[in-house]
């Protein structure tokens, strides 16, 4: 049994006077124990609501959440508040984009870190100040003494981040979910920052769900990669075979804009055409089918569906191949 | 932050100075005087002329200013015109008054208005927030002596639950200690006395609590609004904190910077509707003191001395606002 499996998930955001809008529409993955699995695509595919209904940090009004999200077996989305409370924090632990605004500002670091060891184990202010500064240790941060003490604009943003990632991680939680956790950062900082990822997963045996749309974040770290276009995974596939062969044609597009150090210099990029609004909706046709290089008459008579031949999951009419482009 | 309290204080001397030539100035030029106020409009040329050279004004004005700037250092006001005693003492009978009055006002305004405000933020939208944003537009549309007609006589003609006016009943002997008298009645052991100090309290304190009461609230709300969006209230979440913890130690404590510099200005603005409330209720602090000295007598000295009076004491709020603002905020503590 993996440790999280996402069945179905969809949200669907409601406002008055407004069409219902799927952010997030029938996704399926599943993690296991231990693994590093990758949420892949663009701004608005959904990545990041996915990652927030598995926590059930939706706010409460405005949206409907259908499907299940078992962890352990259990459905997370069966939950209560208080029982959901118990859960984050202590089982699945979060990082956040932005580490300036995802800190308290007016709360010392030390007591940030404390708090989340006093909520899970009960620890009093001493036994948890003490840990604290051991994490902070842990997470790379030079002179936790001082730092426990210190406030966010204090420290620098790579601080920041590694201080966010030790108070995720203080519980030891089986899952962590990092939602575009370098985002924010200098590049230089962005690799440090990957590494101690990498390191604190495979130290603790933490499933890690690293959300991004930096196919280079998912080369150095995923196990397996799901690509999200417009609230629906369109490819799944272990990480090899992702960069050895793309065959959604959005996959592909993504790996095309990478800049690549191997061509002449002066080689243009390949960007993707259009942008993520220049989609038709799910039920029509497949989404990516304006933008697509690949597009057939039958893209446009209702949703692909998500074909697994046991190499890949792909929803797609007709992939890229890679045999031909090689010939040519 | 001593320098930046040692910097505050010397600006406030600068202010007080500057202020009390402008009163000086103004209070001489309205229409009318001590002397006209004493003597009455029929009396004789040369009485006036006697009076007024008793009293000092026959001289420059500058001359005047520098004799009372000479007098203020040294911590003396001189003597009411009106009763002949000092200005000190005169002032000190009526302060206690008004500052138990302001007291209580501020305890209601912040001790309801901040949970209402809460309120309000936590049910956006809904009836309650409704109700509490229209609540608060009256509150602050409301003008102070209306409201307080309108209250002492429901509330003490019709039905009788509260005195109509007066800080103590008559024929209860209570000890002074402070001039505070629920403090008073607490201090001496005198129950009664205070329970009836307070019973007297509560009208008044809660007219001149509606302004700022309804300021209080609308400010909390859009600031907890602001703060229940930031990411640092997800992260908190996300870490599956108890609700308590995350109200208290992350949303509440952010969303009360803004709160503690309205919480400021309206106590600067309590001086103010201390004066209204206190003629309603007959309540014989500053404000009847600072309506009787223009009205009545043209009490140059009295007057002088209450507005520098108010003026120090809103710097000096606003300079504990300031600090205690620093106390909350990491972020604004500087050398």
């Amino acid at each position: 049994m993996p440790l999280l499996d996402v069945q179905d998930l969809s949200v669907v955001f409601k406002r008055r006077g407004e069409q219902p809008f799927a952010a997030v529409d029938g996704v399926s993955f599943s993690v296991e124990a231990g693994q590093t699995v990758g949420l892949v695509g663009e701004s608005g595919c959904g990545k990041s609501v996915t990652s927030l209904a598995i926590m059930g940090l939706l706010p409460k009004r405005g949206n409907s959440v259908s499907g299940q999200v078992l962890f352990d077996g259990l459905d997370l989305l069966g939950l209560s508040d208080n029982e959901m409370r118990d859960r984050r924090g202590r089982d699945i632990g979060m990082i956040f984009q932005d580490p300036l605004s995802s800190l308290n500002p007016v709360v010392p670091i030390g007591v940030q870190v404390a708090e989340v060891l006093q909520r899970h184990q009960g620890q009093d202010r001493r036994e948890s100040t003490r840990n604290a500064r051991e994490l902070l240790d842990a997470v790379g941060i030079p002179d936790p003494d001082r730092r426990l003490k210190e406030y966010p604009h204090q420290i620098s943003g790579g601080m920041r981040q590694r201080a966010l990632i030790a108070m995720a991680l203080a519980c030891k939680p089986r899952l962590l979910i990092a939602d575009e956790p370098t985002t924010a950062l200098d590049v230089t900082i962005q690799a440090q920052i990957l590494t101690l990822l990498k390191e604190l997963v495979n130290g603790t045996g933490s499933a890690l769900i690293m959300i991004t749309h930096d196919l280079g974040v998912v080369a150095g770290l995923c196990d397996t990669v799901n690509v999200l276009y417009a609230g629906k995974v369109v490819e799944t596939t272990e990480r090899h075979r992702l960069f050895a062969a793309p065959r959604h044609p959005y996959t592909n597009g993504l790996m095309n804009s990478i800049p690549r150090l191997d061509l002449p210099r002066g080689t243009p990029l390949t960007p993707i055409r259009g942008s993520v609004n220049d989609n038709i909706p799910w039920r029509e046709g497949c989404a990516f089918a304006p933008r697509c290089d690949n597009v057939l008459d039958v893209c446009l008579e209702g949703t692909p569906p998500l074909v697994d031949d046991g190499y890949a999951a792909l929803r797609c009419n007709n992939p890229v191949s890679h045999a031909q482009e090689v010939a040519s | 932050m001593l320098r930046v309290v040692v910097r505050r204080l010397l600006q406030m001397v600068v202010t007080l100075i500057a202020l009390s030539a402008l009163i000086f100035v103004w209070l001489r030029s309205l229409p009318g005087g001590p002397v006209e106020a004493l003597l009455g409009e029929r009396a004789t040329p040369e009485r006036r002329a006697l009076l007024t050279k008793a009293l000092g004004y026959d001289q420059p004005i500058w001359v005047q200013y520098g004799k009372f700037l000479e007098r203020v250092v040294t911590g003396n006001f001189g003597n009411s015109i009106r009763s002949g005693d000092s200005v000190a003492a005169t002032i000190g009978r009526a302060f206690p008054a008004t500052i138990e009055l302001s007291v209580a006002a501020l305890i209601i305004a912040v001790g309801i208005g901040i949970p209402l405000g809460y309120l309000a933020a936590r049910h956006r939208g809904r009836i309650l927030d409704n109700v509490i944003v229209v609540g608060t537009l009256l509150g602050i549309a409301i003008p102070i002596f209306f409201l307080g007609y309108l209250l002492k006589d429901q509330l003490t003609q019709g039905l009788h639950w509260f005195p109509p006016s007066g800080r103590q009943s008559v024929g209860i002997d209570a000890t002074r200690v402070t001039g505070f008298f629920v403090l008073d009645g607490l201090l001496t052991r005198e129950f009664d006395a205070a329970a009836d100090a307070l019973w007297h309290l509560i009208l008044p304190a809660v007219t001149l609590a509606t302004i700022p009461l309804a300021v209080i609230t609308r400010i909390t709300r859009g600031s907890v609004l602001e703060v229940l969006g930031e990411d640092y209230v997800r992260t908190a979440e996300a870490k599956g904190l108890r609700t308590r913890t995350i109200r208290g130690r992350h949303v509440l404590r952010n969303a009360l910077l803004p709160v503690t510099t309205t919480i400021g200005l309206q106590t600067g603005a309590l001086l103010g509707g201390a004066i209204l409330t206190e003629r309603v209720y007959n309540w014989g602090g500053l404000g009847s003191l600072i309506s009787d000295s223009i009205t009545g007598s043209r009490d140059y000295p009295v007057l002088q001395a209450l507005i520098l009076l108010a003026a120090f004491v809103f710097v000096v709020i606003n300079l504990i606002v300031d600090l205690s603002y620093a106390l909350i905020d990491p972020r604004v503590r500087v050398g």
